[in-house]
């Protein structure tokens, strides 16, 4: 049954992708194009590059495409909620714990030892976000967009949505120059 | 008879006002988050923590960390995670929704009826200048972080453990979650070999 295999097909990706949205990529691909056949490897690098060029997480995107793609509105439903649905189940059976000991010293302590991993984590991340623009921007355009991101972010504090959309802008006229 | 006027409670009134701004804030997350799932953390960071004010830094922290042991996509962990810590079962599903499903619709429709616009440049250039926004995004919080290890364990402290955590992690390439684990393990330790004396 189509909806049985959507289910599995976007259960597993999801419950060994660790690293986020990203890291389910290759495992999807092994689901859907390997395993069930739903669609070609050409097919599926197109699909990539198309959810990459829109905003939001990558693994949902997949999903809905997908389950869409194969048993309509009701397939999309059953494989977004199989990529999502498990991990936060997780997640909220976990922090709820941690929350019902929020007070204890333990934790506590706990928040503030987990933070310099996070901080790494991010540090490294904006790095790897850094080396992507210089090679789709080239040096001169990531240089000047970070600057400009930066003074509109953090000195004019616009909203991060308002200096994206005119990042959008600007990548749009600038095509045409 | 005099119809009774429904007079919200206090309660009531701020539940809705909750799920009107988990909507807000999570649909700019979802239609905002250029790059996949990580770009969207100081999103979620400026919505949560600055905007709204659902929660201190430290839980957003402890938030971030929990969702990076746990497998699956990072973005919808914490919508739907902060959804249900704000408003219940209906603010998961309400963040969820709106985190995921505009741009969900967005890709079935660029593939099913736009499929010549992704090949566009102008397409193609549009996703590329956001990528420094991002970058700086990532760096603003990044350094955040930094700096709140230095000022709760003090600086000596917090660049060896940012050491250590970088080598394990990029040097040995070992999974941030059992370095995370790890943290847990160290941190609740004292607590296992205290109940152990104890029996």
């Amino acid at each position: 049954m189509i909806y049985w295999e959507l289910f599995l097909a976007f259960l597993i990706p999801g419950i060994l992708g660790y690293g986020g949205g990203p890291a389910a990529i290759p495992l999807v691909q092994v689901e859907v194009v390997d395993r069930y056949g739903w669609m070609t490897n050409p097919e599926f690098s197109e699909m990539v590059a198309a959810a990459n060029a829109l905003p939001g997480p990558i693994a949902t995107k997949m999903a809905g495409f997908v389950g869409y793609d194969q048993a309509g509105v009701l397939g999309a439903i059953v494989a977004l909620f199989a990529s999502v649905g498990p991990s936060l189940l997780m997640m909220i059976v976990l922090l709820n714990i941690l929350w019902r000991y929020k007070d204890s010293p333990y934790v506590k302590n706990l928040t503030k030892w987990v933070r310099p991993v996070i901080a790494v984590l991010l540090v490294v991340l904006t790095f790897q976000f850094f080396f992507d623009s210089y090679e789709m921007n080239g040096a001169w355009i990531t240089v000047f967009l970070v600057i400009g991101a930066y003074i509109l972010l953090e000195r004019v504090k616009l909203h991060p949505a308002v200096v994206i959309l005119l990042a959008l802008g600007f990548g749009a006229v600038t095509t045409y120059i | 008879m005099v119809a009774r006027q429904h007079v919200k409670t206090a309660d009531e009134r701020s539940t809705g006002r909750l799920y009107k701004e988990l909507a807000l804030g999570f649909f700019r997350v979802g239609i905002f988050g250029f790059g996949g799932g990580p770009s969207s953390i100081p999103l979620v960071h400026t919505e949560a923590v600055k905007k709204y004010k659902w929660m201190t830094d430290d839980e957003f922290g402890d938030i971030l960390a929990l969702a990076n042991t746990m497998p699956g996509p990072i973005a919808t962990k914490m919508a739907g995670y902060i959804g249900y810590r704000v408003a219940g079962m209906l603010g998961l599903l309400i963040a969820l929704v709106v985190n995921v499903v505009p741009t969900v619709i967005a890709v079935i429709l660029l593939l099913n009826l736009l499929a010549a616009y992704k090949d566009l440049p102008v397409v193609n250039n549009m996703a590329s200048a956001v990528i420094p926004v991002v970058t700086v995004m990532l760096g603003v919080l990044a350094w955040d972080f930094v700096k709140k290890s230095g000022d709760s364990i003090g600086w000596a402290k917090a660049i060896f453990a940012i050491v250590i955590a970088y080598v394990a992690m990029y040097v040995l390439n070992i999974h941030p979650a059992f370095v995370i684990l790890a943290v847990f393990a160290l941190i609740f330790s004292p607590l296992l070999t205290k109940r152990r004396k104890r029996l």
